[in-house]
């Protein structure tokens, strides 16, 4: 009893009687939807607040380092490319390269994680986090709310980021195993769109934080 | 797979099959590790039936628990002047009422109960698309269910201020909120991982000849009760973390003191909370058009009018959140928007009402327990309903607005709808669910107690709330007396009413006669395999031969 609707080719090479490819990534959609909407309640709380205290965003903004946040930038889209190589590499039954591609991506994410720990040091050096006395005492309401949203949604993005990283790993060790191969890669290819989320979700966090200020 | 008649279920739909079998065969020489291997074959199996079945005794636990508290908040009201708790026992019983009653109960409620047990059966599949996802939810919901109970009892005590968890009170109160929040954004998550799993179900896994309006109008109100839950739970999943920071790290987004605004907060809430009420409700919905035509002997009238419909409310209950907020401080032009919007929202229900009539027009009707509770639903959603038009409107809602009135609307449409419907699913499907019938002569007495408890208690609420009697108050003036010790009467008889009604299904459980494959004779899918259904639910893969509602002979498409 395999799926009704229309199945894939690659439901036949799977292990599982059950397989249903198209299912899977419908599945998966579903999933980075509420994904999106979750982030989405972040972005509406930024936009009210922006529009009530423009100039104090304006100037809490200014004292995000850019540059970090663009090297930062540059660290996912590169990241999101090897990821589809990795697929691509596989699906040409080019294991060891697939592999290669995967490792770099999961490295790549490392490298946003030690550089998202230095920004956030920095910032914490300066008194510059939610509750710190330093910030509730000498700075206006907007800036407090900016260095509010600015941990909260560079944070929930960062958490993202370490399931990414956990889950590419697991892939990794399955691909190793062959448990995901050339007819088969469902899997890898959810979490490379789970990624291409996560990246997609800098791109916009970043001008927001960093660049309209 | 013919072996179904003997087990329960079977047991080999498992994870960790490897333990699993370890147990089972050391329970051949010890009861202890039987009553193990049975325990396991349960709550490992992903079998969709004993999920839903696990969701069952799970929730008429908490259901249990919350109609106690239900019952000792009447106690206290039962006249002026304090009865029986103190004034914060009694905040923290409210919160505690709604909170189980809410999140525990009527949300996940009928989709992850029958909607668990039936949607692959309707379908005509083996199982939900994803069996180990499902199995994940109902433990995401015992693990978010668990963290509410400890919240009652640990640092700081038991919540207060509400199910709303409204800020800046919410962020003030020394209670332990925090962990009550975090098993509401649990429970949410469960949420959405039963909505996306269906979601995926019913795009791939219809029957063979079964097209979109070919599926039973239960599966469309399933549908659309999975895109709200994907939709709109991730928006009061940010928000109560939010609130958690706030309350951990002072972030100060719904803090005033810090510059942060807490009217974002019931937007917020509310924007979830809303469309959320309708995942409460359009599953009720669904039952009561697939119960009326099986009753009625007539195929549904407006098919396609109903399963819009459905859409249409999912939808519109967007559009609406504001109106729970009309005495917030909100702009006189917000307020009139979301006023009239809300009122486009009864027309798709009403929709379904004259439809619901118009199948029973000229139907042979036979009044089955399962057909009296759906009439039951019909008379006591449409007071809800009613109600609600009096608090959609700007100018009446901002007298009635935190009376009870309020309540006694909620109730009228969550537990007269929700909950009412949950118990015609309940009689309609227990058949199906465990091989057996129960009595109809006490399912019909139980029913009487509990129809007359039900009236007697929200009614005389709708009146007191419109004399002027706030809600969540400990306490209240002497004029309001009579109507309260009338409604605490009502919840007596209502409750003895519910008792009777499970008395009656657990001795059908247990000695009832066996139903066979389709004692209602309807025409839905799940019929056509035997009671209670194989692992894999078909013997062969059915093919869909006649309408769902093909009770007149022709094919009505």
């Amino acid at each position: 009893m395999s799926s009704h609707a229309a199945s894939h080719p690659q439901d036949a090479h799977s292990d599982n009687p059950h397989a249903d490819y198209i299912g899977d990534k419908v599945g998966f959609w579903f999933f980075l939807y509420t994904e999106l909407v979750l982030f989405g309640g972040l972005f509406l709380g930024y936009f009210f607040y922006h529009m009530k205290y423009k100039e104090a965003f304006h100037e809490a903004g200014s004292h995000l380092n850019v540059f970090m946040g663009a090297g930062n930038t540059v660290v996912l889209l590169t990241s999101s490319l090897t990821m589809v190589m990795s697929l691509t590499a596989l699906q040409k039954r080019k294991k060891g390269l697939s592999l290669l591609y995967l490792g770099m991506t999961i490295l790549f994410a490392l490298a946003f994680m030690v550089v998202k720990y230095f920004e956030w040091g920095a910032k914490f050096s300066y008194g510059l986090y939610p509750g710190s006395e330093i910030l509730q005492s000498s700075h206006s309401d907007g800036v407090i709310i900016f260095y509010g949203l600015y941990f909260v949604m560079t944070g929930t993005h960062g958490v993202h980021v370490v399931l990414g990283l956990l889950a590419l790993s697991w892939m990794f060790v399955w691909v190793w195993q062959g448990k995901i191969h050339a007819d088969d890669y469902a899997y890898l290819e959810n979490v490379g769109l789970y990624w291409h989320l996560v990246d997609l979700i800098w791109i916009y966090l970043f001008p927001l934080l960093y660049l309209v200020a | 797979m013919g072996a179904g008649a003997k087990a329960f279920y079977h047991d080999d739909a498992v994870v960790f099959a490897g333990m699993f079998q370890a147990v089972k065969k050391a329970g051949k020489n010890s009861s202890v590790f039987r009553a193990i291997a049975w325990v396991l074959s349960w709550i490992l199996s992903t079998d969709h039936k004993r999920v839903g079945i696990l969701y069952f005794v799970a929730m008429f636990s908490f259901f249990s628990v919350a109609v106690s508290l239900g019952i000792m908040m009447r106690l206290e009201l039962f006249q002026s002047g304090q009865q029986f708790f103190e004034p914060k026992t009694y905040n923290a019983m409210f919160t505690l009422h709604g909170v189980i009653m809410t999140f525990l109960f009527i949300v996940p409620g009928i989709p992850a109960i029958f909607g668990n047990f039936l949607l692959p059966l309707q379908l005509g599949a083996a199982d939900v698309s994803m069996p180990r996802l499902n199995l994940a939810s109902w433990y995401m919901y015992i693990i978010g269910a668990i963290m509410a109970v400890v919240s009652l009892f640990s640092n700081g005590g038991a919540p207060d201020g509400g199910w709303t968890f409204y800020a800046p009170y919410s962020i003030q109160t020394q209670t332990n909120v925090s962990l009550a929040l975090v098993a509401a954004f649990t429970l949410g998550l469960s949420s959405i991982f039963t909505g996306m799993n269906f979601l995926t179900t019913i795009h791939r896994l219809k029957a063979p000849g079964m097209g979109w309006f070919d599926m039973p109008l239960f599966v469309w109100s399933l549908y659309a009760t999975a895109w709200i839950q994907v939709l709109a739970t991730p928006v009061v999943g940010i928000t109560l973390l939010l609130t958690v920071m706030e309350r951990t790290l002072q972030i100060g987004i719904f803090n005033p003191s810090l510059g942060g605004d807490p009217v974002l907060y019931q937007h917020m809430f509310w924007i979830y909370s809303h469309p959320v009420v309708y995942v409460m409700i359009l599953p009720a919905m669904g039952v009561i058009s697939d119960v009326l035509p099986v009753f009625a002997r007539r195929h549904i009238f407006g098919y396609k009018a109903i399963a819009y419909s459905t859409m249409a409310i999912a939808g519109s209950g967007y559009f609406v959140w504001a109106h729970h907020m009309f005495t917030s401080g909100i702009s006189d032009v917000a307020r009139l928007v979301f006023s009239f919007i809300t009122f486009l929202v009864a027309i798709p229900t009403a929709i379904k009402i004259f439809n619901w009539l118009a199948t029973l027009y000229r139907g042979s009707i036979q009044i089955d327990p399962p057909m009296l509770w759906a009439l039951t639903f019909l008379f006591t959603f449409s007071i809800g309903g009613l109600t609600g038009l009096a608090l959609g409107a700007v100018v009446t809602d901002i007298h009635l607005h935190d009376t009870y009135y309020v309540v006694g609307h909620f109730h009228y449409v969550m537990f007269g709808g929700g909950g009412v419907g949950m118990f015609a699913a309940l009689h309609h499907w227990f058949p199906k669910i465990t091989g057996r019938m129960y009595n109809f002569f006490h399912a019909k007495v139980s029913w009487f107690f509990f129809f007359v408890g039900f009236n007697m208690l929200y009614f005389p609420m709708l009146i007191l709330g419109v004399m002027g009697m706030p809600r969540r108050y400990h306490d209240y003036l002497p004029q309001y007396d009579f109507l309260n010790s009338v409604a605490t009467i009502g919840s007596w008889i209502m409750v003895f009413g519910i008792l009777y009604m499970f008395a009656n299904l657990l001795k059908g459980l247990l000695s009832g006669e066996k139903a066979g494959s389709n004692p209602w004779n309807a025409k839905t899918m799940e019929w056509e395999t035997q009671s209670p259904p194989v692992l894999h639910n078909f013997e062969k893969q059915p093919k869909m031969v006649h309408g769902p509602y093909d009770y007149e002979g022709e094919w009505v498409k």
